[in-house]
């Protein structure tokens, strides 16, 4: 299809709390992805880079900051900031850049470090802010994951132990992910003896926040056939779509949904539109895929991306999960990377991580890790104010 | 508590009443409501209104979901020495078909409470400050 651009090389800094400044996190992952495209940097004609904005002036300029690290050599530059979907927004400008014919190849990349705990927000009386004012009312990140978990225990019969088996899954796969902050593989008995956070999820029920960085290089189809790289991994869909009026789930950081009063407007959840783009544009449907990495910001929250992603009717991922059919070897695995549960949560560049997986996974290069034959893969993420993404790549 | 005087912890949110309501607006062309008030431009893409009558929401509603927050929540959250964790509830106001966070009053555990539950509206204290008692609103299980 025209509007396909070829992966050539994907990068990752491992994701921990090491210390460093972003931009070296985002240079070693963007050096790792040059390598393995066996792409020179001084061919890279664009640079897209995902904003942090807790790193001060620098993070607000990713793309240039990168730019200047790898060394000065005229690309153009662009930074995108979209909280967690900020990687697939500069995926997307590059795609657009590629497309519209202006460049062969780009480079792409997010980094960040994350402080430790809540993330709060900035000082001061400020109720013109819903985000101050949702913390103000006593109301934080998790209270939102635990919200959309609790309703899946009332209405569909989820329990605990289907929470913590996302968490067991997660941690088994990725455990043995090189890049993956975590290490230790637990137990169901882990996560119930861990403390409660928010009703009914429990501190290994939600994802920690992580140092990480995470690159791509991308190029036009043609210039991949150039180099001896026609067959290389296709993003064939980015979808970057905000929600439609009136969206029925409350999102952070508001609080309260869009009133759905108003004659002939149906309420519907934000997170079940993003993929239907994206499905669209790929010309493919839930049943071509092969696998998923979704946004795991609490195990509950995984069994939601599933329905939202039309892998299982709703309601009903947790029979999915409970028969296998998540994990590696069964019907349609997620996050097979060990997802945020194992990376947790550095957000300029996690939209990214999960393109990197998909590709290196329809490669055939994921060692244990492997989803065998896999052609298609499809991602998705969610954050603040209307920021979503997913990204189909497919071989 | 204290004699020290009532005040909102948000001007304007809500009424001060024994039976309080929150206060929204609603768009004069469509109908639709908004919480917090929007006075500005109307949300709903088919509509460019910018007239908005005040309104007062609906004081029951029904569980959507709920949760608890065992930890004490970062700044602005004023907590009380030592904190104690309070459920929060997401209600449903059938009305204005809209779902509205809040916590809920103090001494209900997730325990005693279910989605679908009925619920209603009332003020109670937030925090204290040196020369008030900043109150917000709360949401109180109510028998069916």
């Amino acid at each position: 299809m025209s509007n396909e651009i070829a992966i050539l090389g994907a990068g990752m800094h491992p994701w921990g709390k090491w210390g460093h400044n972003f931009v070296q996190y985002g240079v070693a992952a963007a050096r790792e992805a040059l390598a393995d495209a066996g792409v020179p940097w001084q061919d890279v004609r664009f640079v897209s880079g995902g904003a942090t904005v807790r790193c001060g002036y620098p993070g607000y300029v990713a793309g240039a900051t990168f730019a200047q690290a790898l060394g000065w050599q005229g690309a153009e530059v662009n930074t995108s900031y979209a909280a967690c979907a900020s990687g697939s927004q500069a995926l997307a400008a590059a795609r657009n850049k590629i497309l519209s014919g202006e460049c062969d190849v780009a480079l792409v990349v997010g980094a960040d470090t994350t402080p430790k705990g809540f993330l709060a927000p900035a000082g001061g009386y400020r109720p013109e802010d819903p985000d101050w004012v949702r913390f103000y009312l006593g109301i934080t990140n998790p209270t939102y994951f635990a919200l959309y978990a609790r309703r899946r225990m009332d209405v569909y019969g989820d329990t605990l132990e289907d929470f913590a088996a996302v968490k067991v899954k997660n941690s088994k796969i990725g455990a043995h992910n090189p890049r993956a902050r975590y290490k230790k593989q637990f137990t169901a008995e882990d996560v119930a003896a861990s403390a409660m956070v928010a009703d009914p999820l429990r501190l290994m029920d939600i994802c920690a926040t992580s140092d990480g960085g995470a690159a791509l290089i991308v190029s036009s189809v043609e210039y991949a056939r150039k180099i001896g790289k026609g067959d290389a991994p296709r993003v064939a869909a980015i979808s970057t779509t905000t929600p439609t009026f009136a969206s029925s789930v409350v999102e952070m950081p508001d609080i309260a949904t869009d009133s759905a009063a108003a004659v002939g407007i149906d309420a519907h959840s934000f997170r079940s539109t993003l993929p239907l783009k994206a499905y669209e544009e790929a010309g493919i449907g839930p049943g071509d895929v092969d696998l998923a990495e979704v946004y795991d910001l609490s195990t509950a929250l995984e069994l939601d991306w599933i329905e939202d992603l039309q892998l299982a009717p709703r309601g009903e991922a947790a029979a999915l999960l409970r028969a296998g059919d998540t994990a590696i070897g069964g019907k349609i695995p997620v996050n097979v990377s060990g997802g945020l549960a194992c990376f947790g949560e550095a957000v300029p560049a996690q939209a990214l991580a999960q393109v990197c997986e998909l590709t290196w996974q329809l490669r055939g290069e994921a060692g244990d890790r492997q989803v065998q034959g896999a052609k298609v893969g499809i991602t998705a993420n969610q954050g603040l104010f209307g920021h979503g993404s997913s990204v189909i790549v497919k071989r | 508590m204290s004699d020290k005087p009532l005040a909102p912890a948000i001007d304007g949110w809500h009424t001060m009443e024994v039976k309080p309501h929150l206060i929204g607006t609603q768009c004069n062309s469509c109908g639709s409501y908004f919480f917090p008030m929007n006075h500005a431009y109307c949300r709903n893409p088919a509509c460019d209104s910018t007239e908005f009558s005040e309104v007062e929401l609906s004081r029951t509603g029904h569980i959507w979901s709920y949760t608890n927050a065992s930890y004490k929540p970062p700044e602005p959250f004023v907590a009380a020495e030592p904190f104690e964790p309070y459920s929060i509830a997401a209600v449903q106001l059938e009305k204005e078909q809209m779902v509205v966070l809040g916590q809920v009053i103090e001494g209900v555990s997730c325990d005693e409470l279910k989605v679908g539950m009925p619920v209603e509206l009332v003020l109670e204290q937030l925090h204290e400050t040196d020369d008030d008692i900043k109150m917000t609103w709360k949401w109180k299980p109510v028998k069916a």
